[in-house]
């Protein structure tokens, strides 16, 4: 946390610095200190305000999660009874449990995710390395293949792919969610841009020191890459456990959903029952956030690096 | 010799680096986006043999009053867009100032992103509800309050409001996200000689950012706008089958929805792949429009 901070804080200093020294000498000579503390004042307040209004629904989830069941939501009481749990109904919790099976849709969902993001970050970081280090005949060829399909909607690839699949008799299987997600052209894209910025002097005194292909790969192009592997890292993870539409085609049994899949099931079962509902939505949302709160430097650094390519 | 025994080795190895990615990308992308073309021409419902027809897919698509409902439908639902955008701008230009917390803050803005899906859509399904949901019961206090009976609408039941609904939905998970993080960076890296240079000839605030500050992210603005509208003519999927199913009476309907009900809901796989490819041809020409716009319309 303390290191994303640091730049953030650097550069605001800097430019408040800039914006401060030649006033003194230009006409600004009312920027003063009552205004400034004023216009903070407002920054403070809007960002306070923007605060709460992202917060507000999950906060409102929580207190609703643990509502009495049927005896929820009316607004005859007091109006901070819907924002403030007064009543703490953990057997909502429970009872979601017992309703269907979310220890399994976690366990279905944590393989599925770990299966795709590691298969896409090493086959991505293989096929990148090829193109960006190696010269072969096709090379140019198979790059652009690879570039034109990058904006072809993925809906134009799920008809046949699931046509494919139930032909193979794969439908239903956890190989139907997690081995088409491996292979996009955009994670190998991105590594080969990030290759390519990094200097080949490294590599070339190791190829006379008479190191393999592989070796240079693993033990110098890998290493150096650790931001931009972090990147597809996380963009996998994401994209891989919020993916609901595929898995909704291609699973079709309980014991195979993955969390949202679970969670819409779940939904469909007990429709006005909101006081379980949301306690599933919590119990969906929990882990993810842990991630983040965590882990949220590598997320920040992570999109930025996604963006600057553009 | 030797020059040439590298250059076989060297092959090999990247063939060898290439294989599990380049199969992989064959199966699942190459070659089913030719079999997408293929079926396009065809009428197939995966249990008696396919049948080819011609463009009729495509003619019938052109007719068909629903294709062009849901394609308004998705346009009319990327009003999201332009508000979510502003906002992000404006949370970032709060966020760059020399103020505390702004790791703080960022984490809370993004907290609708990184907990979207599934579980957001259904709390957001309650916020709707028309007897008990946020925005109703804060309609009915407000009438309290001035003494006349207010009612809020019923949001994702109504065909008037479920649009609506679902932008003030989007816009609400889109503003902190990536968008805000982009120009986050992107303001931090407007070199800080152009707003010294802007004080000397005494412009203000507001002249700063329009003369130094807009012309300097334009690149950044430019690829999250189009970013936007190429994702937003493949979105709506997840919140309508969740929050809506679609409806009422289709207002809610996105063309990949329409898409997924044919193929998987009522096995039109023909018919199907032909609405994806007409997805695809719109797609594609705004990446034309913004490779061609790109030189001419972002100030560096």
């Amino acid at each position: 946390m303390p290191a994303s901070a640091a730049p953030v804080k650097t550069s605001a200093m800097t430019e408040k610095k800039v914006s401060a020294a030649p006033a003194i000498k230009s006409k600004n000579h009312y920027d003063k200190k009552p205004s400034q503390w004023g216009r903070k004042l407002c920054i403070y307040a809007f960002l306070i305000l923007g605060a709460l209004t992202m917060i507000a629904p999950f906060f409102w989830m929580l207190t609703a999660s643990l509502k009495e069941p049927g005896a929820v939501f009316s607004y005859q009481k007091a109006w901070w009874h819907d924002w403030v749990p007064t009543t703490f109904v953990w057997q909502n919790y429970t009872k979601a449990l017992e309703a269907v099976p979310f220890a399994r849709f976690y366990l279905n969902s944590i393989f599925i995710v770990v299966c795709t993001t590691a298969g896409q970050v090493i086959t991505s970081a293989m096929a990148a390395y090829a193109f960006a280090r190696l010269r072969f005949a096709g090379r140019d060829k198979i790059f652009f293949a690879y570039l034109a399909t990058m904006m072809i909607p993925g809906a134009v690839t799920m008809i046949p792919v699931f046509i494919l699949l139930s032909k193979l008799g794969w439908i239903n299987t956890y190989k139907a969610m997690i081995l088409p997600g491996i292979f996009t052209a955009y994670g190998t894209f991105m590594l080969r841009q990030f290759f390519l910025t990094l200097p080949k002097d490294l590599e070339d005194a190791a190829m006379i020191d008479g190191c393999s292909y592989f070796g240079i790969f693993w033990r110098i192009l890998l290493p150096l890459s650790k931001p931009a592997l972090a990147t597809l890292t996380i963009f996998t993870f994401m994209g891989s456990w919020m993916n609901f539409m595929w898995p909704l085609i291609v699973v079709n049994s309980e014991e195979k959903f993955p969390l949202p899949v679970g969670l819409a099931y779940f939904q469909s079962l007990y429709r006005t029952d909101w006081t379980l509902l949301m306690a599933g939505s919590v119990m969906m949302i929990l882990p993810i956030l842990i991630v983040f709160i965590f882990g949220q430097r590598y997320f920040v650094e992570g999109i930025k690096l996604s963006g600057i390519k553009g | 010799m030797g020059q040439l025994k590298n250059t076989t080795k060297e092959t090999i190895a990247a063939y060898a680096f290439l294989a599990p990615n380049l199969t992989g990308f064959l199966i699942f992308t190459s070659i089913p986006v030719l079999a997408s073309l293929g079926l396009s021409f065809m009428r197939w419902d995966l249990l008696t043999a396919p049948r080819f027809v011609g463009i009729d897919n495509f003619i019938q698509l052109f007719r068909d009053p629903l294709f062009w409902k849901y394609c308004w439908n998705t346009i009319y639902l990327m009003l999201a867009i332009p508000f979510s955008i502003s906002g992000s701008l404006i949370l970032a230009l709060a966020l760059n100032q020399k103020i505390k917390g702004v790791v703080f803050f960022r984490t809370i803005y993004f907290l609708p992103t990184i907990c979207s899906g599934v579980a957001i859509f259904m709390l957001w399904r309650l916020v709707y509800n028309p007897e008990f949901g946020i925005f109703n019961t804060m309609i009915a206090k407000f009438g309290e309050i001035i003494g006349v009976p207010l009612k809020g609408p019923f949001w994702l039941s109504d065909e008037k409001w479920a649009k609506p609904a679902l932008i003030i939905m989007g816009i609400w998970q889109m503003v902190g996200g990536y968008n805000m993080i982009l120009y986050l960076a992107a303001l931090q890296g407007v070199p800080r000689h152009l707003y010294e240079a802007a004080e000397i000839d005494g412009a203000n605030s507001w002249q700063k950012f329009w003369a130094v500050t807009w012309p300097q992210i334009s690149p950044t603005t430019f690829f999250i706008a189009t970013m936007s509208i190429i994702g937003g003519f493949q979105a709506g999927f997840d919140p309508a089958y969740i929050m809506t199913g679609g409806g009422p009476n289709g207002a809610t309907t996105t063309i990949i929805y329409y898409i997924y009900n044919h193929a998987f809901e009522w096995y039109h796989m023909g018919y199907a792949a032909a609405i994806s490819w007409v997805l695809f041809l719109i797609i594609f020409l705004i990446t034309l429009a913004k490779w061609k716009l790109f030189s001419n319309e972002v100030t560096y």
